[in-house]
């Protein structure tokens, strides 16, 4: 033997003390590079320079600009802005309620049920998660372009795309989402909490009204909130599915900032990650309640 | 409870739990999010296959002739570069979030709960802010009258600003920053799973810490770091807005092609070809993870 036990001792040693201060290192530097940018993001949109990162002084004008584009004031950008807001919005809310129904009751039907046929169901549901997002925007814009066509060549209406077409969009990607959420939370229930209401002699549909669907709740809600963060977000398939008028905010900042940088962009960032912010701690607070 | 309001109830359950009754049910529940689905994704992705065989129309669109001409541009090595740089990149980024992600994911697990939560929370709040904005932040970071160039000037390091936005640099930066959350969630929900007391039995047996990680610890949650890898690739090999927004010419990806088909060149049916490649290279390596799962 070469190495003593004590030397190997030793070695094992300063493994664990490396690894310690490394594990630390790892986490420190990871943190930073997550929010650094973030914060940076949000600090300079409160500098008064308007071209580059040289700090001029403290200003709310960026704000106040955003703000007097609501009341039909300034530049055509900052009234743009609010409607763009109010697009992302409509369909954030509508696409939400609608993929929270479809994606609830299909979630329910493949915890529930075993038929055949279902692996294909379950594929269906799993191909619009990992399909490129760029595949499903120009699938979507194809198939609009094709419809449309054929609409005009029989009746000679003329369809463009909108704000219908970015919902139709925003249901397909969502359900599948909202169907992964509320069927996490159907298989934790309690089965003897639905044989228990049957037993009581509650037929079907009063055992689904009266105990599934309150115990479920909170995942559907959990479902829904997701549905609507990932429809405020998305920028590549409304990117290829809104037309004139139908911008929402994603695609609104994506041609400010192929643009130009400015400040204002920073000032809209910022109100953004504050709202993403207040969802996620909000959803996480109706989570503890629910647990409780 | 006698014997025949027992054997009653029976008689009411299964009238209930007919046949027909539970077609039915099971139609009500499936049907419609299915008929969506079908309408809405698979028949337009059904579309975009057909397009894949057609002749290019004047103005966009297509003419109905069919044609092989559009795989047949695949041969083009100007498209092999740039499948190859997605890829590349892909794999960097995978690889690049698994090393930061991994021990990250270990440090949390292995914290006091009050400061799990705390810690796991600031890792979930950059995955649900809009990707947009934290790839834009990149460039108040990068760019040449930006923050980091600004720093680097003042300090006197340099008098030139640095070229750090443009390039793959930046794309490389840009994609892992967007994707390391989804790296840490699963490999976080893995090593939460995984039984201490191992690591203890271990060292008893004699075994230093790093024998003890690379023989018990990450064996045993290696099926975090594959789902996490293919939660980071298959995003990071269709994106088109980072090395849109964050690099040049010469960081294109295959999703920047198949925009640039649609909305620049108006080749539709070349794009569908495009397209096709991008969702076969995506689809292939969770294919292959079902069918080593399924075996196992």
């Amino acid at each position: 033997m070469t190495i003593t036990p004590t030397a190997n001792k030793k070695i094992d040693l300063l493994i664990r003390s490396g690894g310690k201060t490394m594990l630390w290192l790892n986490s420190i530097v990871a943190f930073v590079f997550l929010y650094a940018p973030i914060l940076i993001l949000i600090i300079y949109s409160f500098n008064q320079s308007r071209s580059t990162a040289v700090w001029r002084g403290f200003t709310l004008d960026w704000y106040l600009d955003l703000f007097a584009g609501l009341m039909g004031k300034g530049s055509p950008a900052n009234t743009q802005i609010w409607s763009a807001l109010g697009n992302s919005i409509i369909v954030g809310g509508i696409s939400t309620i609608l993929a929270t129904m479809l994606g609830t009751a299909i979630g329910l039907g493949m915890e529930r049920f075993r038929f055949r046929g279902r692996t294909i169901l379950e594929g269906l549901l799993f191909l619009p998660i990992i399909i490129p997002d760029i595949t499903m925007g120009i699938s979507l814009l194809i198939f609009f372009s094709f419809i449309f066509q054929l609409l005009e060549n029989i009746t000679g209406m003329r369809l463009v795309l909108g704000l219908p077409t970015v919902i139709i969009g925003h249901v397909s990607f969502n359900i599948s989402y909202v169907a992964v959420v509320v069927r996490a939370k159907i298989a934790e229930l309690d089965p003897a909490l639905e044989e228990a209401a049957s037993d009581l002699g509650a037929n079907e549909w009063k055992t689904f009204q009266r105990i599934t669907l309150p115990l479920i709740a909170p995942g559907i809600l959990s479902g829904a909130l997701l549905a609507f963060t990932l429809s405020l977000d998305d920028f590549v398939i409304t990117f290829f599915t809104n037309g004139v008028g139908s911008t929402t905010l994603p695609v609104f900042v994506y041609g400010m900032i192929k643009l130009s940088v400015t400040p204002a962009i920073n000032a809209i960032s910022t109100i953004m990650l504050l709202l993403s912010i207040g969802i996620v701690i909000s959803s996480l607070a109706l989570q503890q309640d629910s647990n409780l | 409870m006698n014997f025949t309001q027992l054997n009653l109830k029976e008689k009411i359950n299964s009238y209930f739990q007919t046949d027909t009754r539970k077609k039915l049910n099971l139609f009500v529940f499936l049907f419609p999010a299915t008929l969506w689905l079908i309408c809405f994704f698979i028949f337009p992705l059904s579309i975009v296959l057909v397009y894949s065989f057609l002749e290019r129309g004047t103005y966009g669109g297509v003419s109905w002739i069919l044609t092989l001409e559009n795989y047949q541009r695949l041969a083009n090595p100007i498209y092999w570069t740039v499948f190859f740089r997605s890829l590349y990149l892909a794999f960097l980024t995978t690889f690049a979030c698994l090393l930061v992600g991994y021990p990250l994911a270990f440090f949390i697990v292995t914290r006091p709960p009050q400061w799990r939560n705390i810690l796991l929370l600031l890792t979930i709040i950059p995955f649900w802010t809009n990707f947009l904005v934290r790839i834009y932040a990149w460039i108040v970071l990068l760019r040449s009258e930006g923050v980091i160039n600004i720093i680097i000037q003042s300090l006197g390091i340099s008098n030139e600003p640095l070229e750090l936005l443009f390039n793959s640099f930046a794309v490389s930066v840009g994609l892992i920053y967007g994707y390391l959350p989804f790296m840490i969630l699963p490999l976080y929900s893995t090593i939460e799973k995984f039984n201490f007391s191992l690591i203890e039995a271990s060292q008893d047996l004699g075994a230093n810490d790093w024998r003890t990680f690379t023989r018990i610890v990450l064996p045993l949650t290696y099926r975090g770091i594959v789902a996490g890898s293919l939660l980071v690739f298959i995003p990071a090999v269709g994106e088109f807005v980072t090395p849109d927004i964050l690099g040049g010419a010469k960081t294109l990806m295959m999703g920047n092609l198949v925009q640039s088909q649609f909305l620049a060149a108006r080749n539709w049916p070349f794009g569908s070809v495009l397209s096709i490649v991008m969702m076969a290279i995506v689809l292939l390596p969770i294919i292959v993870y079902f069918r080593i799962s399924e075996e196992k």
